[in-house]
């Protein structure tokens, strides 16, 4: 995947140098931009980190792996319930919890994954649909309302600053979230620019050819599943953190359909495209509310059709194109990684 | 024992409504090859249309040929305007237009109709046939209505030259062309008469569940696996997937599990199923050519 | 190599735009304020969130209703010479989405109060929030029984008649005049109908036992076909419909359809004539048992009631897209009222401390579209509203009232 993107930079004239000192003004933005804003701006920006772990997780299974996923809001939920048992039942420290969700949602994911990944598209688009709908009803379920407080959810506490360090709640969370994403996405990046990474896109782009090679395509594809639901779960768990809140109200089936407008608008296949489809499922809802009261909606629905129509390959890809256009490369580039590919097409490739 | 029959009765009525949606969406399958999620919203619009032509003093029967004509023009001008250009984009950024799709009408239906659940006529008689008080005839009515598409939708796409381009242009859009299918053509037609069946479906559904711009959003997942389960490229195989899902979940939820869990087993079922004949039950074995 | 760079340049220039944005909308909510603690522009900022989108987006219009209301109460002088300024804003029904915009409407804009926020589910995820900080939490617009709470949650206090107390008056009454009736009891499986069964049970008392059968529905079911016709095998012979207006009214068709002919009570949340009786068809629903408090804008006996017909023309002249038929508008335009009411009583101290004050001293106040004989009172130890309830039977056109007004406790 890589390579591919590489390569039309190639020519650029330092490009470690300028990927470095760009990385740096990112890095330095990130730990001083808390301090310039108000704390809700700060909750925010938690929240954009938050989805765009649970996008970056989602990316995996439907960018790379070219598996569809109606449902990973039941992941989100699936860590964000376990942090907040674990710290209302069992006292644990948040902190802990994040792990922990992320392991339970491996778990999870990956015994989901295990039948799922013999499905078709269609199937598995039914399937996760069906996980996606059922999960909030099994949480207000008779015998386990007990643990997960039914509809009322369970209120949490937010963390104090550890250390006597001199930051608001609000700003400490949001850098233990920034240290989570930046452990995360490196986490990923190094995933699929190795062995597994090959094998997760070879099997979406040629199945039969990566079996051929050797490659146990049933296992690659649950354990896809696992380490894709772990993410969410993980940014499940942080945002259950920082909400202070779960409810089985807060995972509905729109979650699961704002999750995968992310990826799409962010742009598949590109580990950035979590960080930009984050930035829209956080703000634009907000706007289009802004706009109108009357079919705020409406006016969503309307924005993201524009999004698809303006930047087919999603954000990623059109920053991409944008920057070769400026860069001097306007003769023809190999293809964008998304473009090339059109991975999880329900239904189109039955031959 | 007359607890089980009304179970199974009201199971199979809750499955004509799975079918009659579930029909729509094979249609749309069958001429593009894509699962329209935007589907129910635009058979609940259609509905609204109806029932405004209904309130506006025109007879019931008039009004549905109506509905059904413009909403076949309608569906087809959505694929001229809203899918056509993302086409030939990948499968998911089409999946994102039907959810933008669906967000609009589902909003915009709300904004002008409001949220009030709306009554909405049945075109049969309202006494039951011989006093039975098991199914009543708006559900009888509702079959055989199915009864009578999926015959239509056989007849049309296995013996008319205009199915089988349809057909054809779904399954390999390229080859279609080389013998002079006109492609674009034949893919608004499946929109049009997939959104016409949708109005049926809407206009048969409405009069059990009642009229709200929220209708179809828990019958969509049910049509959904009704197709799926039944195989998503036979009608016969939707229809009879929407009378399976109808009564296993009814009978279970009343007997088995109780009716917190019913959505959850009944599903998981379903795709257990899958898992063991991944074409549904009724559906053509797929080869996957190398 | 690394990822192409140029996808984080433009994330830095999109983040610190962003970063400029917010800073200078800061600074207007700052000069806002200054001019706010000013004493010649003083507006009381009233928060809300409402799910104007979602599955809860019928309840919409009782924050649309109450914008019309307070640009009204504006143009007559507003309230002690204060203007109202009412921002109210979509949470989807999302949890998570409240506390962002209850943040928002509390720490950017700095709201006095947070006025009818809808939905359990999302004041539950404010509702600490709120208390920490001090800022009333409103007349909540729901029913769940845990708002009236002064002790712990002192800024939180309900509007709605609780669902526990509902559920606690038909009990009460069924054990005194059926004492041998199977009741058998559909509701939505959540706090809302959890809380009426658990009323009911209470109300009962040692005849508990009479619930025969229990079903529930979730919103997701396209119908409660089944569920009916598991409650009328049970043997019932008498039925209470705790569901919200469409399976409301699927239910009452339903069960007269397949011949099932009990005592039907039916809850208040579903008690429209024109919304729910009319659709599932006014002699199926003859003889029905529900509890009421304010007036039934479709019911006939009001239509030259006072107090609807100043309803009717505020409707018709500020709130024209409205829903006449709709009693949700009528809730909205008593709390609406109820609020101006405690701001009126709040004088020129006009802090959340004193709202909260005012609004648990509300003595005798009735808003002429409650019914006859119910009153609004609350103390500093008493956060329920409406301590007293009216039974009522559905004739073929319209609720009549029976009995004594009820009290609840």
């Amino acid at each position: 995947m890589q390579s591919e993107n590489s390569s039309a930079l190639a020519t650029l004239a330092h490009p470690q140098r300028t990927a470095r000192l760009v990385l740096l003004a990112l890095i330095v933005f990130a730990c001083v931009g808390p301090f310039l804003l108000s704390d809700y701006r700060v909750f925010q920006l938690t929240l954009v980190i938050v989805h765009a772990i649970a996008l970056l997780g989602l990316n995996l299974l439907t960018g790379y792996g070219g598996q569809i996923s109606l449902g990973h809001g039941a992941f989100y939920a699936i860590g964000a319930y376990t942090a907040a048992i674990l710290i209302e039942h069992f006292h644990v420290a948040y902190w802990i919890t994040v792990p922990c969700a992320g392991m339970v949602c491996l778990g999870a994911g990956f015994l989901f994954g295990l039948p799922a990944s013999r499905l078709e598209n269609l199937y598995l688009a039914l399937a996760t649909f069906a996980l996606g709908v059922s999960l909030p009803q099994i949480l207000k379920y008779r015998h386990v309302e007990h643990w997960t407080g039914g509809v009322q959810g369970i209120t949490l506490t937010k963390p104090e600053a550890p250390f006597g360090l001199p930051l608001s709640p609000d700003q400490w969370l949001y850098f233990f979230c920034l240290a989570v994403m930046g452990l995360l996405f490196a986490g990923a990046w190094n995933l699929l620019r190795g062995h597994a990474g090959r094998a997760i896109v070879a099997i979406r782009d040629r199945p039969i050819a990566a079996a051929a090679t050797g490659i146990d395509v049933a296992r690659y594809k649950s354990l896809t599943f696992g380490v894709s639901a772990m993410y969410t779960g993980i940014a499940g768990a942080l945002g259950a953190i920082a909400v202070q809140f779960v409810g089985p109200d807060s995972f509905s089936f729109f979650l699961s359909l704002s999750l995968l407008v992310g990826i799409v608008v962010g742009g598949l296949s590109t580990i950035s495209g979590a960080v930009y489809g984050a930035l829209f499922i956080q703000f634009v809802p907000n706007l289009a509310g802004d706009i109108s009261k009357a079919a705020p909606l409406a006016i969503y629905g309307v924005l993201l059709i524009a999004v698809v129509y303006a930047m087919p390959s999603g954000i990623a890809g059109a920053i991409d194109k944008l920057a070769r256009r400026l860069g001097g490369f306007g003769r023809s580039t190999p293809p964008a990684s998304v473009s090339k590919h059109r991975p999880s097409q329900p239904g189109r490739n039955h031959a | 024992m007359e607890t089980l029959l009304h179970q199974i009765f009201s199971g199979l009525a809750a499955g004509g409504i799975y079918g009659s949606l579930a029909l729509a969406l094979v249609m749309i399958f069958q001429a593009t090859h894509l699962v329209n999620f935007a589907q129910g919203e635009l058979a609940m619009c259609s509905t609204y249309l109806a029932w405004s032509l209904i309130h506006a003093g025109c007879p019931y029967w008039l009004a549905f040929v109506a509905t059904v004509g413009i909403s076949f023009v309608a569906g087809a001008a959505i694929e001229r305007c809203v899918i056509r250009p993302v086409e030939d984009k990948p499968a998911l950024s089409v999946v994102l237009v039907f959810i933008g799709l669906m967000l609009i009408l589902n909003s915009v239906a709300g904004w002008i109709f409001g949220y009030t659940v709306k009554p909405f006529p049945s075109p049969f008689p309202d006494h039951p046939l011989f006093g039975n008080t098991y199914v009543g005839n708006h559900e009888l009515g509702i079959i055989a209505v199915m009864a009578l598409t999926v015959v239509l939708l056989y007849l049309f796409f296995r013996y008319t030259s205009l199915g089988l381009a349809m057909r054809a242009a779904a399954v390999n859009p390229e080859s279609s062309r080389l013998v002079g299918i006109r492609v674009g053509r034949m893919l608004a037609l499946g929109w049009g008469l997939a959104a016409a069946l949708g109005a049926v479906a809407g206009m048969m559904i409405a009069p059990m569940v009642f009229l709200d711009p929220n209708m179809m959003s828990g019958v969509l997942l049910y049509a959904f696996a009704a197709a799926l389960l039944g195989g998503i490229d036979s009608p016969g195989g939707a229809v009879i997937g929407g009378f399976l899902v109808g009564v296993v979940e009814n009978v279970m939820g009343a007997y088995v599990i109780g009716t917190e869990l019913k959505l959850t087993v009944a599903l998981a079922l379903i795709v257990g199923v899958l898992v063991v004949r991944p074409s549904g039950l009724f559906g053509k074995v797929l080869v996957t050519r190398v | 190599m690394h990822k192409p760079s140029s996808h984080w340049t433009l994330l830095v220039i999109t983040t610190l735009l962003a970063v400029a944005c917010s800073r200078s909308e800061q600074g207007a909510a700052g000069g806002d304020n200054a001019k706010a603690t000013a004493p010649v522009a003083s507006a009381i900022r009233i928060g809300q969130t409402m799910p104007y989108s979602g599955p809860a987006s019928a309840y919409g219009t009782i924050g649309k209703l109450q914008t019309a209301y307070f640009k009204k109460i504006n143009q007559s002088g507003g309230i002690n010479g204060r203007k109202i300024e009412f921002l109210t804003v979509d949470d989807a029904y999302s949890p998570p989405k409240a506390v962002e915009q209850v943040r928002k409407l509390v720490e950017q804009d700095n709201a006095l109060v947070i006025f009818q926020p809808l939905g359990t589910p999302s004041n539950a995820a404010i509702h600490k929030y709120l208390n920490t900080k001090k800022i009333p939490q409103l007349f909540t617009a729901t029913g769940a029984s845990q708002w009236n709470d002064p002790e712990n949650f002192p800024y939180t206090i309900g509007f709605n008649i609780n669902y526990v107390d509902e559920g606690r008056v038909y009990g009460k009454y069924i054990a005194e005049k059926q004492p041998n009736a199977k009741i058998g009891i559909l509701y939505q499986n959540d706090d809302y109908g959890k809380d009426y069964l658990k009323g009911l049970k209470d109300g009962l008392g040692n005849k508990a036992k009479l619930v025969v059968a229990e079903a529930t529905y979730e919103v997701s079911d396209p119908t409660v076909d089944s569920q009916i016709a598991t409650l009328k095998g049970s043997g019932a012979d008498t039925f209470l419909n705790v569901t919200t207006p469409k399976f409301a009214a699927q239910a009452i068709r339903r069960a007269y359809d397949i011949g099932w002919k009990p005592t039907q009570y039916l809850n208040n949340v579903s008690a429209s004539v024109g919304s729910v009786l009319t659709p599932a068809g006014l002699d199926k629903a003859m003889g029905l048992v529900t509890i009421a408090y304010y007036k039934d804008p479709t019911d006939k006996q009001w239509e030259n009631d006072a107090g609807m017909k100043e309803w009717r023309e505020f409707m018709t002249k500020e709130y024209p897209e409205g829903n006449l038929s709709d009693g949700t508008n009528v809730y909205a335009y008593i709390a609406a009222q109820t609020l101006v009411q405690v701001l009126r009583q709040c004088g020129d101290q006009v802090t959340s401390e004193n709202v909260m004050k005012q609004a648990a001293n509300l003595k005798d106040f009735a808003p002429a579209q409650l019914l006859p004989g119910i009153k609004i009172n609350t103390g500093p130890k008493d956060y329920v509203l409406f301590d007293q309830l009216q039974l009522a039977r559905f004739d073929g056109t319209s609720w009549v009232p029976f009995g004594q007004v009820l009290s609840v406790l």
